[in-house]
């Protein structure tokens, strides 16, 4: 690894002026990716802002509306969170299967949509349930965070405070993961929102999408028949040594199906 | 830069560089070489020891921002009475053959069994997600993890009397 200069700030304010002061500065998180990322020299920081002693940005908070969770919150303490459990179940499904328990004891919340990793787990769940994503400078819906193939909204020194999931009638994650890395090969996120049916697709593209055919098909009629004859469109997905796109796209309508049937006959979220 | 930390109980003062990871810490600083680095690149689990009670991959977590953390490893498991517990059912189990995952093995082992009242086979298989064993296939590991664990709970509740 690159040598780099260390800081830890204290607080929000000056962990932003950390960031700004010098060229090439980046933020850590749980530095889950981050690290390994650093030790390949894939990414050279010269200066490195440790955002593990900023108390603005733990914290999880309900209420009848929605779920907030703090951008440095672990994905341990949100998949172990009773309070997340009661409101959005398929929330800590999400958070308690990401990575394995060492993982998920530091990588953090904030970390994991920052990185926007195409395999990923959480960015299927903020676009499942059109999360909001709160900044030091605004409020980000999740469709317009999520940019593209590691790539977000986020500008310069410009951090994740927190993200405010609003609470579906019902909700689950289906994801099938790759035997080698454990990432998800697919991850289909699908919800029952106020706004209507929302299904994100992770893994399976250069970024999370939304699958709209069938979200079309659900709004239709919620059931597994609805997407039994259903062929997902293979254009555009990935293809690599693991799957191709035909196998991606096949996994989306079977991944999509269990998680229709986990809403409607496993649990009420 | 300076830090200091608790790591097995004892108090520690170093100065380390930006870029030194706890593992190096443990291993070249401190000569605590019972934590295994397999991979260094966080997928094995043989350098896992505990920060602050939790299980984390020590290869993958620079020292320099555990000021004031407490640490603990694998030299700190056992006592003077002996070998723990979960050590001695991987001893009677066969739990290992070349050994060198079983540090982290062991260390993983306990976080899950202090988060796990309910200890099963299947809980135990994904928990061990990121600790791999490349001699043993896993099948004694896991009886193990759940005779360490019951033992534990039985010493818990005789400790309790």
């Amino acid at each position: 690894m690159r040598t780099f200069e260390y800081l830890r700030p204290a607080t929000l304010q000056e962990a932003l002026g950390s960031l700004s002061g010098l060229a090439n500065s980046k933020p850590m998180a749980g530095g889950m990716t981050l690290i390994p990322a650093m030790k390949m020299r894939l990414s050279t920081p010269a200066r490195l802002v440790d955002l593990g002693g900023l108390e603005e940005l733990r914290g999880i908070r309900v209420d009848a509306a929605a779920v907030t969770v703090g951008a440095s919150s672990t994905h341990e303490s949100v998949a172990n969170s009773a309070l997340v459990r009661a409101a959005i179940p398929a929330l800590c499904e999400v958070a308690g299967g990401i990575g394995d328990p060492q993982v998920r004891n530091r990588g953090t919340l904030g970390g994991s949509i920052a990185n926007n990793d195409p395999a990923a787990d959480y960015p299927a769940a903020l676009l499942g349930l059109d999360a909001q994503v709160l900044t030091t400078r605004r409020t980000l819906s999740a469709a317009e965070f999520f940019v593209g193939l590691f790539d977000t909204a986020l500008g310069d020194g410009e951090l994740i405070t927190a993200v405010r999931f609003p609470v579906p009638a019902a909700a689950a994650y289906e994801k099938f993961k790759s035997p080698a890395s454990r990432y998800a090969m697919v991850g289909v996120f699908a919800a029952r929102t106020a706004g209507g049916v929302r299904v994100a697709v992770t893994g399976a593209g250069a970024g999370v999408f939304r699958a709209g055919v069938i979200e079309a098909a659900l709004e239709e009629k919620f059931s597994v028949d609805a997407l039994t004859s259903l062929r997902f469109p293979s254009d555009g997905l990935n293809t690599d040594i693991h799957a191709d796109a035909q196998y991606c796209a096949h996994l989306v309508g079977v991944l999509a199906r269990r998680a229709v049937a986990r809403i409607l006959y496993v649990g009420r979220r | 830069m300076h830090i200091s930390l608790t790591v097995n109980g004892k108090s520690v003062q170093a100065d380390v560089a930006p870029e030194e990871l706890l593992s190096d810490l443990l291993r070249e600083r401190l000569g605590l070489t019972g934590t295994h680095v397999g991979c260094d690149t966080s997928q094995c689990g043989a350098c896992v020891v505990h920060v602050d009670g939790r299980s984390v991959k020590s290869c993958t977590v620079l020292a320099v921002a555990l000021q004031g953390s407490t640490v603990t490893s694998i030299e700190a498991v056992a006592s003077a009475a002996g070998l723990h517990p979960m050590q001695k059912a991987f001893h009677e189990n066969h739990g290992l053959q070349c050994g060198f995952c079983t540090p982290g093995m062991v260390m993983s082992a306990l976080d899950y069994a202090a988060r796990n009242p309910d200890p099963s086979a299947e809980s135990v298989r994904h928990w061990l997600e990121g600790n791999f064993c490349r001699c043993t296939g896993y099948q004694n590991i896991v009886a193990a993890i759940l005779a360490g664990a019951a033992a534990m709970s039985e010493r818990a509740k005789e400790l309790g009397k």
